[in-house]
């Protein structure tokens, strides 16, 4: 059927589109983040390592690998990792697991890392980009039987051991979390039903609920997050100083680098809490207008997945798309003492070299998906 | 290969809706947060971050009547550590452990404490301070502070006091003049980080403090220095408890000296005069209380004779007894059924008023006092100020011990009469025989003259009450002609001092209980006569050997004035017409 309606007609394909928006906003986050960062870690890291631009030094060098291997990406065929969604797919869970064998290593008592130095990197971040790919070609191959409740189930089936893998043995619930919601909205963009994700959102609640209940430590969170005030030394006190930090803003902030907070007082405010800083540096203007540039990121993933010549790439763009949508909110939500406190981190600005290596070979992914759309 | 269907982008198109109202929420959140909400967590963030510290004011000076500076302050230092700042440990250990005096052990625990600021040790002099900032250690601070410093150390210690370790008068004027001197301490509201650094980027808001006032007093550190030479020799000489010795301006009650050996030093007032060693607690507290006593204002005393002239006086006022009224002494006085004696046991047979006064005569003071009654006799002491207060600036003075008057029969108004049997304060005493000298002027014995802020503009000229006319001025010339002759003929010759006119009384009292053998001495001497301008008294407390006051109270009072009245301005006068004209009044009032 669809072959009838739109045969790629040989000699009109023109390979001349690419998303200049979508490679503006890219480069403008980044710079943004590194100012951010810069702002937000040169007193944490003067006192660490007697480095004022330690934390923006080893992020500028990750940022540059990523955009060496965003540039490649692009320019390469999308189609061509179809190939490689399955046996990436695996690569993924086998670094997962590798953390807890002797090659991973342990950072500020979390154990998500495996490599040694500089060569080290967090597999929750390879495996978001696994499922993403993995999803699309899984989904993309079965889209006549996407209809069927089993067809659905099958898939999560196929995606939970990273998910599971990634909750448990690095104890990374927010990484699990996020898998979890990209692979519920690849699922639910490829599948023409909605009754069936009313009934996977029930699931999911008691399921997550299930699990809270687990850990008392989870439970905790819950107290903490409607009372930091009370339970400050539960873990209250961290979102209360995001909350200062946030408060004391106002509508046009402090003023960049004149935060307070960050001075010890919001821990390790470069990495999760950094938009509470920028909140109090820049005021709600400025942490509106991060949303607003966000939404605008957002919104050329939407026109690039809609335009898309396959649904594998479409499919690729809309993990895309939900994985930075995911993380955004939850991160706001989050500092914001919106939702319970979870460490996730905020796109492109938080600090983290991981992060944002396998961010900007997403982009090149998008941009590759947006190069093969033709212009009318 | 699968294409994208419409309902592929409809949905993407519902999910783009939920992140929009997603996005809405969390601006409406922000929105709380920032404009509804920022005045509260901006408060409290306000709260973290700053630190209050106060600044110290400088408390005001202390100066003597010519200005000479006796209460001051020195900076000192204070050293502590700030932990967090430290980068070679071992070397500041070392350091301050050599310039300090401290052991190296005890720095190190300090040192290694994990706190925002440890003090290592407060009071360290300024040099010593100097010398450490010189090193430029990490992690150092040295911090001014002030102390208070008194250049005289012993001198006038009991009436001046001392202040404690935050800068509060603890005794004497310092804590009387308290609110003058403190000034107000200023403020540094300061922005620190996290681990209580402060910020150097941020601006402080600062409340500077303001000085104290500078306080003038009438005391004249020339006099109390000979005085205290003066009552240091008597000390030593009759091994005595202590000697007290006050001089006193009697026309307005301006107190010129007031010593009371052994004093000690105001820069070490925790550290016992005496040979006690090894008292602890409240043993050790009692006698420091005992060292900072003032005994010529916090103690009562037996005054015994030189009592007499507020006797002679009442006596005088109320016209039952005049100059030439003669009596005559037995040696002993029969008070109802008592056998009062007389020191002269053999007795001073007939005499002139005048004479028994210079004689000191008991049994005439005993029928001069029966003659006034306890009516007017206690309406004297009322008048002359003996039955209050003095009402002297400075703290804890005692009160009269007295029988009640309803209760006073023939015998108590004997004993009282010659000065026993009830208990008064030097400066009381001091301070009625002023009156009597003065023409009759009650006087409010005071130190503090005025006090001056930093540019030296008087703030304050400290007034106190008089009450003029108490007796009147024919029994006060009566009584200072009968004073002077005690001085130039009768038990006060020892403080008589040739060319000088001077007037006085010496005294003797047995201490209670009778038979315990311990004895004050004491003699009240004034010079001029004509118009005195300094009445001074001297008490010997338990003198060992002689312990007669004409004989060792009164030389010390003269030696005082030998070497006093020349300075205060009085003139010694041609000795052989003096000489000559007092015998003449003398043979006339005879």
């Amino acid at each position: 059927m669809s072959k009838k309606n739109n045969t790629p007609v040989p000699g009109k394909k023109r390979n001349n589109y690419f998303d200049y928006s979508l490679l503006f906003i890219i480069i403008f986050l980044l710079c943004f983040g590194f100012v951010m960062l810069y702002s937000t870690s040169s007193y944490n890291a003067q006192i660490k390592f007697q480095d004022s631009a330690w934390y923006l030094k080893k992020q500028v060098k990750a940022t540059a690998i990523g955009a060496l291997a965003m540039a490649i990406v692009a320019m390469i065929d999308y189609r061509i990792w179809k190939r490689f969604a399955k046996f990436g797919y695996i690569v993924s869970l086998i670094c997962i697991i590798l953390v807890v064998t002797p090659l991973g290593s342990e950072i500020n008592g979390a154990r998500r890392w495996i490599g040694v130095g500089s060569a080290s990197f967090q597999p929750a971040e390879l495996a978001k980009l696994a499922v993403i790919l993995f999803l699309a070609y899984v989904i993309s191959n079965s889209v006549k039987s996407m209809h069927k409740f089993s067809t659905l189930v099958c898939v999560v089936v196929m995606v939970s051991p990273a998910i599971v893998l990634i909750a448990v043995l690095t104890k990374n619930l927010s990484s699990a979390i996020i898998i979890m919601g990209i692979a519920i909205v690849m699922l639910f963009v490829a599948s023409p039903k909605y009754i069936h994700f009313v009934a996977v959102g029930a699931v999911a609640a008691v399921g997550g609920t299930i699990f809270m209940l687990m850990e008392r430590f989870r439970m905790n969170r819950f107290k903490v997050w409607l009372e930091p005030e009370k339970y400050a030394r539960e873990g209250g006190f961290q979102v209360l100083q995001a909350l200062y930090a946030i408060g004391s803003g106002g509508i046009f902030g402090k003023g960049l680098g004149q935060s307070v907070q960050k001075l010890g007082f919001v821990p390790e405010a470069q990495n999760d809490m950094i938009f509470t800083i920028i909140c109090e540096e820049l005021g709600l203007f400025g942490a509106v207008s991060v949303i607003l540039m966000f939404l605008f990121m957002i919104w050329r993933f939407m026109v690039i997945a809609n335009n898309s010549t396959d649904l594998f790439g479409s499919l690729i763009v809309v993990g895309v798309l939900a994985h930075i949508s995911i993380q955004v909110i939850l991160n706001i939500a989050v500092v914001t003492n919106t939702i319970p406190n979870t460490g996730i981190t905020l796109p492109f600005i938080s600090y983290g070299g991981t992060s944002v290596l396998f961010l900007m070979i997403e982009m090149g992914l998008v941009l590759s998906v947006s190069r093969q759309i033709r212009r009318e | 290969m699968s294409r994208t269907r419409v309902f592929h982008r409809k949905k993407v198109m519902v999910y783009m809706s939920c992140i929009l109202v997603l996005n809405a929420v969390l601006i409406g959140r922000l929105v709380f947060l920032m404009i509804f909400q920022s005045q509260y967590y901006s408060a409290q963030a306000q709260m973290l971050h700053e630190r209050e510290r106060s600044i110290k004011a400088a408390r005001g000076c202390i100066y003597d009547r010519n200005g000479n500076i006796i209460a001051t302050n020195k900076t000192v230092c204070t050293i502590s550590v700030i932990h967090s700042q430290l980068t070679d440990a071992e070397e500041v250990i070392r350091v301050l452990s050599e310039e300090l005096q401290i052991t190296e052990e005890e720095i190190r625990q300090k040192v290694a404490k994990v706190s925002s600021r440890e003090k290592i040790k407060s009071n360290v002099e300024k040099e010593i301070g100097d010398k450490i900032r010189a090193y430029d250690l990490d992690g150092v601070k040295v911090d001014e502070d002030y102390k208070r410093y008194y250049p005289y150390e012993e001198m006038a210690s009991k009436v001046l006091g001392f202040t404690g370790s935050d800068n509060q008068g603890i005794i004497g004027l310092e804590v009387s003049y308290e609110e003058e001197l403190k000034g107000e301490e200023g403020m540094i509201l300061t922005l620190t980080d996290a681990r209580g650094v402060e910020l150097d980027t941020m601006a402080e808001s600062r409340k500077e403090p303001i000085s104290g006032n500078h306080l003038t007093l009438s005391l004249d550190m020339n006099i109390q220095k000979y005085a205290q030479q003066a009552a240091m020799k008597a000390l030593v000489a009759k091994e005595a408890n202590y000697v007290t010795i006050i001089s006193m301006n009697p026309q307005n009650g301006e107190i010129l000296a007031m010593v009371n050996v052994p004093e000690f030093n105001l820069n070490d007032p925790y550290t016992l005069n005496t040979d006690a060693k090894g008292l602890t607690g409240s043993k050790f507290q009692d006698a420091l209380n005992k060292m900072w006593r003032n005994q010529g204002i916090n103690d009562t005393y037996e005054p015994g004779s030189t009592f007499k002239i507020v006797t002679a006086t009442a006596g005088l006022e109320c016209g039952v007894v005049s100059v030439n009224d003669h009596f005559n002494c037995p040696g002993y006085k029969m008070v109802e059924d008592r056998r009062i004696k007389c020191h002269k046991t053999t007795g001073h047979g007939g005499e002139s008023f005048v004479k028994a006064t210079m004689n000191s005569c008991n049994p005439v003071f005993i029928e001069v006092g029966a003659r006034v009654g306890v009516e007017h006799f206690y309406q004297n002491l009322r008048k002359l100020g003996l039955m209050e207060k003095t009402g002297v600036d400075v703290p804890g003075e005692a009160s009269t011990i007295i029988h009640k008057k309803e209760n006073v029969k023939a015998v108590e108004l004997a004993t009282m009469s010659f000065g026993q049997s009830f208990q008064i304060t030097p400066l009381q005493l001091l301070r009625a025989v002023s009156s009597v000298i003065n023409g009759g002027t009650l006087v409010t014995p005071h130190f503090g003259v005025k006090s001056t802020d930093e540019q030296g503009n008087v703030v304050k000229t400290y007034q106190y009450p008089i009450k003029e006319n108490v007796i009147s001025k024919e029994t006060s010339e009566t009584m200072k002609m009968i004073l002077e002759k005690v001085v130039s003929e009768g038990g006060g010759i020892n403080g008589y001092i040739e060319g000088f006119s001077i007037g006085g009384k010496t005294a003797t009292s047995q201490k209670l209980p009778r038979n315990s053998g311990k004895y004050i001495s004491s003699f009240i001497g004034f010079a001029p006569v004509q118009n005195p301008q300094i009445v001074t008294i001297c008490i010997i407390d338990e003198p060992t050997g002689i312990y007669y006051g004409g004989t060792i109270a009164a030389p010390v009072v003269k030696e005082l004035y030998e070497n006093i009245l020349p300075y205060l301005g009085m003139e010694k006068q041609k000795i052989v017409k003096e000489g000559e004209g007092e015998k003449e009044t003398s043979e006339i009032n005879d």
